[in-house]
């Protein structure tokens, strides 16, 4: 059976969450990978090999409109049983243009999928992460969207060097007319999504951020923040954390002068460990924490950061 | 200008939300019209509003309690409201319930054209985002989804679409359907007099037969998926909250270094 994945790239470099899609998609079938776009590198064609890709399919076009993304990728993957995207919102609109074209059973946001009497199934959390779900998709061919960091990335056994074909796929016109592309600057560091160790800071930072960088940098983790932050402007929208922002599944999350409104627990709750430092004895927050802190970020941030610099000064 | 705005009733994010026999239990009390979908219900009346004339309606799909959506947003300021009720729904995954509310739309339409129809990014409940794709597929309207902003002259809508390595601007024609995000606008307040309106305005009420839809075509034997196990996450153990006495940054680290994530 084939599984294939949709590569995640940008300017040519693959994304980790596609590493993990591909380690998910050997323990389903045999993993092939689809990239879109400008041809990958030989150093990129070489990783996705090690992950375990027999074939590197390529469609090689501009496919910023939905619809035609939504085409390559049907293209690339006819003889595939399931196809594995990542979860951003761009590839949930693509998939569900290619399951209305295939008759395909599609779950996103998932954690996990395995093959089950010949189905597919997934597991997630839903409810702002309060809840366990497991999926069956009913039809023959399936299409899954995976949260980053639900699987580790490990390098196959097998190290394949990958066939790489590249398909010719006839686009029709679409409605859509992309007019503009203002690029934005990559995030410095690990993306936010992808993270294994998140910071945020929210109200209780007064949008002095300092203190919650110095942590995030410390522990390799990158910067989030709430939605007030970014409301007040302190920060870009790119670090929101929540239901509408960003939502992160890393193993330790640090949640800084953050009360954990609803919708920000929604887009972190199922972190691996749960910190919070806060102000506000009452915080929800505290409700969900592994290890929390009333106290002032100010103080709390300082003391620790020194605490953990002086145990691997000493180790 | 003639729009529709697609509302979603969903559980109170407050409340205790659960699954019952696979399915989002939805009760009138805990239930109220998706907090996105007032983003969307905001671009319709700024648009007509902008033109100076036209219609916003509000269109739901779901039991008898999804009445409190469409009413929500004729308290907001919608002209009218439609309720698809009908039990052969339950259990529809999002193909089914795109392929209602385009029958719906397409049956509005025939009356007289829509310029838009309008969603919000995501509901709450579900939080899958592919509702506004299946719909702008099902109708063959244009797709202008996930947008900050959006505007609409000489017979084309112009959105920009956020994404993580672009702000993207897409233009495409009408009719087209557009799903607007929570940073498109500030939503308003209803106001004492709309919320009085509100209560004695009708809800046309259809049924799947109304807009020509075959029950078996929907519901849950239709489904792509079907949820088979949903269960409660068990709380978190060993949590601990200390108060800071001068300590608790060095106790924050310990506890780093203890699992292994400092």
């Amino acid at each position: 059976m084939i599984a294939a994945v949709l590569v995640e790239h940008r300017d040519g470099v693959v994304a980790q969450p596609s590493l993990e899609a591909l380690t998910l998609a050997r323990s389903v079938g045999v993993p092939v990978a689809v990239w879109l776009g400008a041809s990958p590198s030989a150093e990129a064609v070489a990783l996705l090999g090690q992950y375990g890709a027999t074939d590197v399919r390529v469609v090689d076009a501009e496919l910023r409109v939905v619809a035609h993304a939504a085409d390559a990728l049907r293209a690339a993957s006819d003889d595939a049983e399931l196809v594995l995207v990542v979860s951003t919102f761009v590839n949930k609109e693509i998939v569900t243009r290619m399951a209305l074209a295939t008759g395909a059973g599609v779950v996103v946001d998932a954690a996990g999928a395995e093959r089950i009497d010949g189905h597919i199934e997934t597991t997630q959390t839903v409810f702002a992460a309060t809840w366990n779900v497991r999926t069956r998709i009913n039809t023959e061919r399936a299409i899954v969207a995976i949260r980053p960091n639900t699987t580790t990335a490990k390098v196959a056994d097998e190290r394949t060097a990958p066939t790489v074909t590249t398909l010719a796929v006839a686009l029709p016109t679409a409605r859509e007319a992309i007019v503009d592309i203002a690029r934005v600057a990559p995030p410095e560091g690990i993306p936010l999504a992808e993270a294994p160790v998140v910071v945020s800071g929210g109200r209780g930072t007064g949008g002095d951020y300092t203190l919650v960088r110095d942590l995030a940098d410390l522990l390799g983790g990158a910067v989030g923040a709430s939605r007030d932050a970014t409301d007040e402007g302190w920060i870009s929208h790119e670090h929101m954390v929540g239901q509408t922002g960003t939502t992160v599944t890393p193993a330790l999350y640090v949640a800084c002068g953050i009360s954990g409104a609803v919708h920000h627990r929604g887009g972190m709750q199922a972190s691996g460990t749960i910190v919070a430092v806060n102000m506000d004895p009452d915080a929800p927050i505290f409700d969900i924490a592994d290890f929390g802190v009333v106290g002032s970020l100010f103080d709390v941030l300082p003391q620790a950061i020194e605490r953990i610099k002086a145990h691997r000064a000493a180790s | 200008m003639r729009v529709l705005v697609a509302v979603k009733f969903v559980p109170d994010l407050q409340s205790q939300r659960s699954f019952t026999d696979g399915l989002v239990t939805r009760v009138a009390e805990d239930g109220s019209m998706n907090e996105l979908d007032e983003n969307a219900v905001e671009a319709a009346l700024q648009l007509v509003e902008a033109q100076g004339d036209g219609e916003v309606y509000a269109l739901t799909v779901g039991g008898p309690d999804a009445v409190a959506a469409v009413r929500k947003a004729l308290q907001l300021g919608a002209t009218y409201a439609i309720h698809v009720n009908d039990g052969a729904i339950a259990g529809s995954d999002v193909f089914g319930t795109a392929a209602v509310l385009a029958a719906a739309i397409r049956k509005v339409n025939a009356e007289a054209p829509l310029d838009l129809v309008i969603t919000g990014m995501a509901a709450l409940d579900g939080l899958t985002s592919m509702l506004p794709t299946a719909l702008a597929v099902e109708l063959g309207w244009s797709q202008l989804t996930f947008a900050s902003k959006l505007e609409v002259a000489a017979g084309e809508a112009t959105i920009v679409r956020h994404l993580p390595d672009a702000y993207e601007t897409v233009a495409a024609p009408l009719p087209a359907v557009v799903s607007v995000t929570d940073e498109a606008n500030k939503p308003r307040y209803p106001n004492f007099k709309l919320i009085m309106a509100a209560r004695t305005k009708p809800v046309t009420v259809w049924t799947l037969a109304d807009i020509g839809v075959d029950p078996a075509s929907v519901g849950a034997a239709a489904s792509r998926t079907t949820v088979i196990d949903a269960s409660p996450r068990p709380p978190r153990a060993d949590r601990t909250i200390v108060t800071d006495t001068g300590e608790a940054g060095t106790a924050l680290a310990d506890f780093l270094i203890g699992r292994g994530l400092a």
